[in-house]
């Protein structure tokens, strides 16, 4: 009885053991090497200049400022905090700046829920690709240009709101708060929807479904089942707006007429007094700080 | 679900109510940039292009454009580098301080612009003494255009996987072969999309940017907030704006060629 032998199977040759192939080898196994030096550029430039600069902004909110020289001196004094705090006028910039960046948020939500549920839910698949393009286009004309429209959308007599509503005995909108409110809501409308789309993208249709057979009219199903699953969403979109609105400075100075926001005092304080501007600066912080705090616990920060 | 027709009309009407609100002011921009009057009324009585051919012939718009670009380009390169290791490290090791740190990159752009701006001005000026020059402007761009390629890799590189590294491993190749044959080309979409957020970001950038150029530097967007209060050159500025309303199709046609199928291709 003869029985054919299969040939034992070819052992696979192993690669040659170059200098290379070590390295190699070496990287893979040591997770640690890796780890470093994926790390140490991006920590070193943002602990180097973000940290440092955010340190030395508070640092420099304690330092003063010689009053010959306008050279910062660097004692510490908390004279500005003091100035700052027992100011009504800061107080009143503070609401103010905090109000126009509230109503801002709501402005965006009320025309950007609509919208993102529109075209997450109702669109045509088709044309959700379009429509989605189409909110984010103005995010890549440029900021300035955005808010010089709007200047001349808002510009009181010969403004095109002006010219638009002149027929029916209203005068349009001036320059001020109400601007303010606008533009903003208008430069930051896309933050909103796109994180709002995002959430009501990932929501599958059915649980719609499932709440109006269970006799859900729509209103009902929008607060019972919509707004809990997209409500980080929101909060997320919110982030934006309110933090983007605070820290604006350019938008009050071409729109605003008048109206002082808080980036308004700083970018006229800082070439004279730096420690003043940065005392100010830290109301946006602190004002963020307890707004992410806040709203940490929605989620919403995975969702950014 | 069953919408009715009237609801489905109100969210149509919204949509489009929202949609004018986007594109008007865009129109108007390209409508007044032909406005042969110096100054500005709506409707224009008269239209002419001799704004435009002012505008190209115009040395100071030249010069900022090339300093915008030369600016963008540099603080992408930096942050597609700095950008592209952070998501690599955030998304494939766990390690200590590894959840402060992915709210700690997030904040040059969380914290309020004019924060940013002042803070990266203090730290030039009053702590490292530098001179403000073109590179205090590139290393301030840098810093917040790194959290947009980070978001963008780090989206791609979660979906992605390590299925294909270990199979390519497995096939033999090593771990430099694996990154130039497998990870970079499923990553290069969301890399370059990425890159092409951040120099959008950079090269529009005004309220860090006025913080950290020296009085000679003169940006784009630096050179339109100048001009903006000066009424002899509105028609260049209504020019310069309208161009960038429509130059600003260019990126959005190369990031949706880019971003392909993914969503949120955005500022985000």
């Amino acid at each position: 009885m003869t029985t054919t032998l299969e040939r034992p199977p070819e052992r696979t040759p192993l690669p040659p053991t170059t200098a290379r192939r070590r390295l190699s080898a070496f990287v893979f196994r040591s997770r640690r090497t890796r780890l470093f030096s994926l790390l140490t550029p991006p920590v070193l430039w943002l602990a180097l200049i973000y940290f440092t600069a955010v340190f030395s902004l508070l640092a420099t909110a304690f330092f003063s400022v010689d009053s010959f020289t306008n050279a910062v001196v660097r004692t510490f004094t908390t004279s500005n905090i003091v100035q700052v705090f027992s100011e009504p006028a800061y107080w009143r910039a503070t609401g103010l700046t905090v109000g126009i960046a509230a109503s801002v948020t709501v402005l965006c939500i009320a025309l950007g829920l609509p919208m993102a549920f529109f075209m997450a839910k109702l669109a045509r698949r088709r044309s959700r690709g379009l429509l989605v393009a189409l909110v984010i286009t103005p995010l890549w004309a440029s900021y300035l240009v955005k808010v010089y429209a709007w200047q001349s959308m808002v510009a009181p007599e010969n403004g095109v709101l002006a010219w638009f509503v002149r027929p029916f005995g209203i005068s349009g909108p001036g320059f001020g708060t109400p601007a303010i409110v606008l533009t903003l809501a208008y430069l930051w409308l896309p933050y909103m929807i796109l994180p709002i789309y995002a959430g009501l993208e990932r929501m599958p249709d059915s649980l719609l479904d499932a709440s109006s057979d269970l006799g859900a009219r729509p209103w009902r199903t929008f607060r019972s089942v919509v707004m809990p699953l997209v409500y980080p969403s929101v909060v997320a979109g919110t982030i934006f707006t309110f933090s983007l609105s605070m820290g604006d400075y350019i938008t009050a100075q071409i729109v605003g007429g008048k109206v002082q926001m808080l980036g308004n005092i700083v970018y006229q304080n800082y070439a004279a007094n730096l420690p003043f501007a940065a005392t100010i600066g830290l109301i946006p912080i602190i004002v963020m700080l307890i707004y992410l705090a806040l709203v940490r616990r929605t989620g919403a920060l995975e969702n950014l | 679900m069953n919408f009715s027709a009237g609801s489905r009309w109100a969210f149509r009407l919204l949509m489009a109510v929202g949609l004018a609100f986007i594109y008007v002011p865009l129109a108007v921009i390209i409508v007044n940039s032909f406005n042969a009057s110096t100054v500005f009324a709506w409707p224009p009585r008269e239209y002419t292009t001799r704004w435009w051919s002012d505008a190209w012939h115009n040395t100071g718009v030249r010069d900022a454009v090339l300093t915008s670009i030369q600016v963008a380009v540099i603080s992408t390169l930096i942050a597609m580098v700095l950008g592209a290791l952070l998501a690599f490290a955030l998304s494939r090791y766990r390690f200590f301080g590894r959840q402060t740190l992915s709210l700690l990159v997030i904040l040059p752009i969380a914290l309020p612009g004019i924060v940013t701006a002042l803070a990266l001005r203090t730290a030039f000026r009053t702590i490292l003494g530098i001179e403000l020059s073109i590179w205090t402007i590139v290393v301030a761009h840098a810093t917040f255009c790194i959290v947009v390629i980070y978001n963008n890799v780090i989206a791609r590189l979660r979906r992605l996987g390590t299925s294909l590294e270990e199979a390519s491993m497995d096939l033999g190749a090593d771990t430099f072969t694996t990154f130039r044959r497998v990870t970079f080309p499923n990553l290069r979409g969301a890399f370059l999309a990425g890159g092409l957020l951040a120099f959008g970001l950079s090269f529009d950038e005004i309220v860090v940017t006025l913080f950290t150029a020296p009085a000679g530097v003169t940006t784009l967007p630096i050179w339109i907030f100048q001009n903006l209060f000066r009424p002899n050159q509105a028609p260049i500025v209504n020019v310069v704006a309208a161009a960038l309303v429509l130059l600003s199709i260019i990126p959005i046609y190369v990031s949706q060629r880019l971003a392909g199928e993914s969503t949120g291709g955005g500022r985000i």
